[in-house]
């Protein structure tokens, strides 16, 4: 009985590995993160939009950015990493991108558990959350 | 009635804000915006974005608020930065603390992940829609909007109740169906508390609207999940505060995901924002046994308010200080 009451204070299985794996994809993200941000101020890189120029556009609506500095939305931003602005984008892309992987990896527990509807449930997250990553979602803008 | 001296503690961090930011409070047109912008080094607007994050982060733990909702209105009104350019830091902003928060909740099995699966899954993919129709529509009609709902949160703030062991008399269907349940210990009274949930097709449905909202505005929804999983849904109070930290990381990275692929994101916003209000709320818990929260939370609501005003004025277009 004392040993139930343990098991059932004890997260569960898919519920500690979901946090294993969250905290170790946010504490590289956020590692990468400062580094690269360090490279960005620091000037060893060259960024895209030199740093005394970036307050020019930060006050314009993001399509007007878009349209006066030439940048891609999307993820051609992976094709600019040899700027120093854009290598700052693979640790918020970590960042954002962990929860996938965590519902990702709970979906054979959840399976092994026989628990079905949650499986489905993770599944149909983890698509969600890519498609939304994949940029294919446009708005059109302002 | 309300004292002088609560008036007094709600105006003058506003006041404060506005001797900082001369250029960015008068700041209404794009042009004037970037003009203001542009009068400072980037460094400058780095290190005051970085310092008056690390207060919000701070005031956020001795209020009891989520870090997101301080971040849009106040920087938005205050800064030069356009909302489409605060909006996707503000999302970040949030996911980041969530992510902190999230791993050690899950272990401690305060956060549920059986309670935060189905609640994400529509509350993400209504972010996502959030999000779209927050960046097609006029800055504008946003602001208004964005302005009524800091004012709506601040009546929230000021009126809601808190429940520490809801009353669910028994699980509803949905929920045992799901199998949303569970246990956690209480240390404050050294008792072990068995909790199941009730109402979920509300509390589900409500999680439509907390999603758009979250997305439209870039706000954390933790303002609105705690009360619609503990006083809606029946959850402890615990239990729920926990579980809407983590929740926010799944909401969160829907909506940033459209902010990023849209090109919202100027990691010069982003990395000393996140940092400040990382090392804010780090400290914030460290003073918790010192602070006295209840003014703490007053000033806050303050702060919402002017800054909840200051938006809807700006969408409407009447200079407001």
């Amino acid at each position: 009985m004392a040993q139930e009451s343990q098991i059932q204070l004890e997260a569960s299985e898919e519920q500690v590995v979901y946090a294993k794996i969250l905290e170790k994809g946010m504490l590289v993200g956020l590692g990468i993160l400062f580094v690269t941000f360090a490279i960005y101020a620091f000037g060893i890189m060259k960024p895209y939009i030199p740093l005394n120029e970036i307050s020019r556009y930060w006050g314009t609506n993001v399509t007007e950015y878009l349209h006066n500095t030439g940048i891609e939305p999307g993820w051609a931003w992976v094709t600019m990493l040899k700027y120093g602005d854009f290598i700052n984008f693979i640790g918020i892309a970590i960042l954002a991108g962990v929860t996938v992987l965590c519902y990702l990896v709970i979906i054979p527990t959840l399976l092994r558990k026989k628990d079905l509807v949650y499986a489905v449930l993770a599944l149909l997250e983890a698509v969600i959350l890519a498609v939304a990553a994949s940029g294919i979602l446009g708005t059109g803008g302002h | 009635m309300i004292s002088k001296a609560k008036l007094l503690i709600w105006l003058f961090p506003v006041f404060a804000l506005g001797g900082i930011f001369p250029g960015g409070i008068h700041a209404t047109e794009a042009a004037t915006t970037v003009a203001a912008g542009a009068s400072y080094a980037w460094w400058v607007w780095a290190l005051i974005l970085f310092i008056v994050t690390l207060i919000m982060g701070v005031l956020a733990v001795l209020g009891g608020v989520g870090g997101g909702v301080l971040f849009v209105p106040i920087i938005s009104g205050f800064f030069p930065f356009h909302l489409d350019f605060v909006r996707g830091t503000g999302l970040l902003v949030a996911l980041a603390g969530a992510l902190a928060a999230g791993p050690g909740l899950l272990k401690a099995n305060l956060a549920s992940l059986r309670l935060a699966i189905p609640v994400a899954l529509i509350a993400s993919t209504c972010a996502i829609m959030g999000a779209m129709i927050g960046l097609a529509l006029p800055t504008n009609i946003v602001q208004i909007c964005l302005g009524a709902t800091i004012i709506g949160i601040c009546i929230l703030m000021l009126t809601s109740k808190k429940s520490e062991i809801p009353d669910v008399p028994a699980a509803d269907r949905l929920s045992s169906a799901l199998a949303i349940y569970g246990v956690y210990h209480e240390a404050s009274s050294g008792k072990t508390i068995d909790w199941k949930i009730h109402r979920t097709v509300l509390g589900l449905g409500l999680f439509i609207i907390i999603g758009i909202m979250a997305g439209m505005f870039g706000l954390g929804a933790g303002w609105a999940n705690v009360p619609v999983l503990n006083l809606v849904m029946g959850a402890p109070l615990k239990i729920s505060v926990a579980t809407s930290k983590f929740l926010l990381s799944i909401t969160d990275t829907s909506a940033a995901w459209i902010y990023m692929n849209q090109g919202c994101v100027l990691p010069l916003m982003v990395v000393p924002s996140l940092v400040g209000i990382m090392l804010g709320s780090f400290i914030g818990v460290r003073l918790l046994k010192i602070a006295k929260p209840t003014f703490i939370r007053w000033m806050v609501i303050g702060i919402l308010a002017f800054a909840g005003i200051k938006a809807l004025t700006k969408g409407l277009g009447i200079e407001f200080m």
